[in-house]
């Protein structure tokens, strides 16, 4: 008798438990979504690391290049492809904005979905781009 | 038994040894090899950049005018994104902003009378023209920057090269290097500025709410050898370059005429000299 009551308790524990992984098994909008590239970006093929590398580790690379270029005065990047690369995320066009034109699409598309909220766009941005 | 005893001891003492020596090995071995770092490797310095032992301004006082003042302030201004407090907000883009204090300044590099320039060098009897002449006063870039050490975090460091940075990012809004410069040159953001400035510039970043922020020598147009925006609009009356070089421009200037400095009695060895 009891042990029954033990198995359906079990069950429902278990249910309960996994709740997020079976609500979320049919739904859609949970994949990664992809950024969209910008014409000037897809044109360009190449980036300052490689697509995994700097899908992982942009924001230690950008860490770097700021105290890099505020610190030492340095502000050119050599990359391991050979391209050279101004050390900035927003200022010119040959800065990470500068390629990666539509920050929405670019990068808030990652961000929201990661639910990270970098304070990056308070100071570097374009003006357009300011919706408060 | 008592063979088996000392063998164990003799094993213990050899792998304690052994377990002893591998942090020592092992950050003997990284200290060897970070002179040849990644970091290191890949960065090289830009080409056409304007170096100097130590950075430093000359103004020349007779060269100035209040137009050429009031220009050289505008282009600085306008280029690195500083807030004016009398413009009105685009009510569209930033309709949240709260009324505006317009005694609010944020300046990088302004227009001050003689007697608030340098209060110990004001005498009775002072030559009158003295009293209407514009004199700009701006960050000193102090040899024995006050502000450096005032700094807990190091926002605000002093560059191999002379010029006392910032590095905004880093800044947490104390304000204790505001209390420690004797030159107010500092100006702290009490609200975020992007609302009161009329026209971003996108090549120079703004700054956010609760961070201080003064002049920067332009460090960003010297990386790319170009003159500061002050020097380039002030037709000949300020001229920035190397103090440590004899032959440079400004320690000729230097020399053909009498040249005063601000609170010099302070000690901070301030690095803007104004010619009389």
């Amino acid at each position: 008798m009891s042990k029954n009551a033990i198995i359906v308790g079990l069950v429902i524990f278990v249910v309960a438990a996994l709740f997020p992984f079976w609500f979320n098994l049919g739904r859609s909008d949970t994949v990664a979504p992809k950024p969209e590239l910008s014409e000037q970006a897809k044109a360009a093929k190449k980036c300052v690391l490689e697509k995994y590398d700097m899908r992982a580790n942009h924001m230690s690379l950008l860490d770097e290049w700021r105290d890099s270029v505020v610190r030492d005065a340095d502000r050119m990047y050599e990359a391991a492809n050979g391209e050279k690369f101004q050390m900035s995320l927003s200022t010119g066009d040959n800065s990470c904005i500068g390629c990666h034109t539509n920050k929405e699409k670019f990068c808030d598309k990652c961000h929201d979905y990661a639910s990270v909220a970098p304070y990056c766009w308070e100071c570097h941005t374009n003006p357009k781009e300011i919706t408060q | 038994m008592k063979k088996s005893r000392r063998k164990f001891l003799k094993v213990a003492g050899i792998s304690a040894l052994g377990i002893g020596m591998t942090p020592a090995i092992t950050t003997f071995a990284s200290s060897e090899s970070q002179g040849t770092g990644t970091v290191d490797a890949v960065k090289s310095k830009n080409a056409e950049v304007f170096s100097a032992k130590r950075w430093g301004m000359v103004i020349d006082t007779s060269k100035l005018t209040d137009a050429i003042a009031a220009n050289i302030t505008d282009a600085c201004h306008k280029a690195h994104n500083v807030p004016d407090f009398n413009h009105e907000p685009d009510k569209e883009k930033f309709p949240k902003t709260s009324p505006v204090n317009h005694h609010q300044e944020v300046k990088w590099i302004w227009k001050e009378h003689f007697e608030h320039a340098f209060p110990d060098k004001e005498d009775e009897f002072l030559a009158e023209k003295f009293k209407e002449l514009p004199f700009l006063v701006t960050c000193n870039h102090c040899k024995n920057a006050p502000c450096v050490q005032a700094c807990p975090t190091q926002a605000t460091f002093k560059r191999e090269d002379g010029i006392v940075l910032m590095d905004f990012h880093r800044c947490i809004g104390c304000r204790f290097c505001m209390a420690a410069c004797p030159f107010g040159a500092r100006s702290f953001n009490f609200r975020d500025p992007r609302p009161f400035i009329e026209q971003t510039n996108s090549s120079f970043p703004t700054r956010t709410k609760g961070v201080v922020e003064k002049c920067n020598l332009c460090a960003e147009r010297l990386a790319k050898g170009q003159q500061p925006y002050c020097a380039e609009a002030s037709q000949g009356a300020i001229v920035v370059g190397d103090l440590e070089n004899s032959e440079s421009e400004i320690r000729q200037l230097l020399n053909e005429k009498y040249s005063i400095r601000r609170k010099q009695e302070l000690g901070t060895e301030p690095s803007v000299y104004y010619l009389m």
